[in-house]
């Protein structure tokens, strides 16, 4: 439990894990939208080749990256079969009421291709960025909001904190499980009223614990001076190296070889 | 009750990048009736140790028997074992949740099944033991002190009747008039039940002066076990892996290197006073 992360960070030091993480916050969310307006087998393919490299060079353990494929199989698997039977168009077979058409195959196909890149994409993304890189990333992203008064700093800082806290408090739930038991506390027996009543034991702790640790965190923050985010610096500011500009310029090219297969076929 | 663990070695988190090796080949026995101090620096597997007495860790490999009977196997009851084998962790802030401190004590023995009346008999009984004064048995446990905090913790473990009982670092944090009220309440108990102690502890003074056997522990092996004299008479090798003798070891032992005619294995004050003492007037 301790190792626990939130995404699903995987430790490594491939060049995707080196670049600056808006660049891939952008890149992954300029990739989906390109995914939406592709139509054609073409553009898939490319796009599907783009993905792989991104795997391949990301060196996460394919295995890592289709756990997180297993959270949206039911989602696939649905939108596939609505689209396989429910789509009118050029019969291909007819078996008892269900009838496959042509154009059905094709989007079932094409939908569940989207699917399975959209989320082969962000999750390279969160594989490869800590999610303290990404909310830095989300905070600078967020900054235009200032305008209208979105206070951006705040939001972000309440973000990191509460990524921080989630090993700490699953580790805290841990310890607190364990006293419990020790008691002759049992969490999987009985039905759904009993379990649910089970949890008190847990959960009256857990609240205690972590309302002293968030007083305790206001008290450290305010005695090392902590204001808000008026004036304040950055310990490691986000900063574009060269590297990051490539990587802009080669998912430019990508991007570019999108909307010319995309109008082309 | 007799507890065997037999090689035990435990891993947690295994096949992971995280993986740790917490308790490496651990073998021992814990018969009836003793006091045990338990020993070792941070880190050293203590508290790994002490959570596979009752079944709540698994070891990785290897086994522990109770009474003879592995705890491991599907239809061992595991949690009637944690009602003969009571485990009182570091941080009483962990269990303590009921609306006031009867109720929180009677949660232990109402697991085990006892009916209403057993269950209130038990709880009041472990509160009068652990010495809290009636006027606290109605507050909530939340506005106690840490110290009474720590006893509802016990008494909270003690109303199942154990046969033994495991006390995780029961002094941390309390001042020094707290920690010996606490021990010499846990000594008085084992004596008057006969139940087996387990403690764990950083301070070699305490388990020096309660404990009849001390076990020391180091990057998760047991690297000592026998009588505080036979154990503290390896001062240079405890030093070695972090800890130390109880300051009365060592007063004793310099004044002997020094040519003093005093023992040099004592391990409690009452022992060295005495040695002291004795050499002037011999
Ligand atoms: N729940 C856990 N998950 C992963 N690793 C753990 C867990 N609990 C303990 N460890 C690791 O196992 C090792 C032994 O820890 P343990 O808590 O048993 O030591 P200890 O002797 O009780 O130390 P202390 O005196 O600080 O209480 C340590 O290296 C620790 O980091
Ligand atoms: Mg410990």
């Amino acid at each position: 439990m301790r190792g626990i992360t939130i995404g699903q960070y995987y430790q490594a030091d491939s060049p995707l894990h080196l670049l600056d993480p808006r660049v891939k916050l952008l890149c992954t969310l300029a990739y989906i939208i390109i995914l939406f307006f592709a139509d054609n087998p073409y553009a898939y393919g490319l796009a599907t080749i783009f993905a792989f490299a991104m795997v391949m060079i990301s060196t996460v353990p394919v295995r890592m990256i289709l756990r997180g494929m297993r959270a949206v199989l039911f989602l696939a698997l649905i939108t596939v079969l609505f689209n396989l039977f429910l789509t009118p168009g050029d019969v291909l077979v007819e078996f008892w009421i269900f009838t496959i058409t042509r154009q059905g195959a094709q989007t079932a196909a094409m939908m569940a291709l989207r699917l399975f890149l959209l989320v082969l994409a962000s999750s390279v993304m969160t594989l490869t960025t800590t999610p303290n890189k990404l909310t830095d990333a989300l905070e600078r992203g967020m900054r235009p909001l200032k305008i209208f008064r979105v206070p951006v700093h705040e939001i972000a800082m309440m973000m990191s904190i509460a990524l921080r806290f989630i090993p700490i408090l699953s580790e805290e739930t841990e310890k607190i499980m364990n006293a419990q038991m020790a008691r002759g506390a049992a969490f999987d027996e009985g039905n759904v009223l009993k379990r649910a009543k089970s949890l008190i034991p847990l959960l009256v702790p857990l609240f205690v614990s972590s309302f002293r640790r968030a007083g305790d965190l206001a008290l450290a923050m305010e005695a090392r001076c902590y204001h808000g985010g008026k004036g304040r610096t950055r310990l490691h500011p986000l900063r574009y190296a060269t590297r990051d500009v490539i990587a802009y310029l080669v998912f430019a090219a990508f991007l570019a070889g999108m909307i010319v297969v995309i109008r082309l076929f | 009750m007799k507890l065997i663990l037999d090689h035990v070695t435990h891993i947690y988190d295994p096949h992971t990048p995280h993986a740790r090796t917490a308790l490496r080949d651990v073998s021992l026995q814990i018969g009836e009736g003793s006091f045990i101090g338990l020993i070792g620096h941070t880190g050293s597997g203590k508290s790994t140790l002490i959570q596979h007495l009752n079944g709540l860790l698994k070891p990785t490999e290897g086994s522990v028997y109770a009474d003879g009977k592995d705890i491991a196997d599907a239809e061992y009851n595991r949690r009637a074992l944690r009602g003969r084998v009571g485990l009182v962790f570091q941080y009483p802030e962990h269990q303590l949740f009921e609306a006031d401190v009867f109720k929180d004590v009677c949660f232990g023995p109402k697991n085990l099944g006892l009916t209403q009346k057993e269950t209130e008999l038990r709880a009041y009984e472990a509160l009068q033991q652990v010495g809290l004064e009636p006027e606290v048995y109605d507050q909530s446990p939340f506005d106690l002190s840490g110290g009474q905090k720590r006893r509802v913790a016990i008494a909270g473990v003690l109303a199942m009747r154990p046969e033994v009982l495991i006390l995780d670092e029961p002094t941390a944090g309390l001042d020094p008039g707290g920690s010996r009220e606490i021990l010499s309440l846990i000594a008085s108990l084992q004596k008057e039940r006969g139940m087996t102690v387990i403690l764990v502890s950083h301070s070699m003074e305490d388990v020096a002066a309660y404990a009849d056997r001390i076990i020391v522990m180091n990057g998760g092996g047991v690297t000592m076990d026998g009588t505080p004299a036979e154990v503290f008479a390896q001062a240079d090798a405890l030093k070695e892996i972090g800890l130390s003798v109880p300051a009365a070891t060592e007063v004793c032992r310099r004044l002997y290197a020094a040519g003093i005619p005093v023992r040099p294995d004592v391990t409690t004050a009452e022992e060295a006073c005495e040695e002291i003492c004795g050499c002037f007037l011999r």
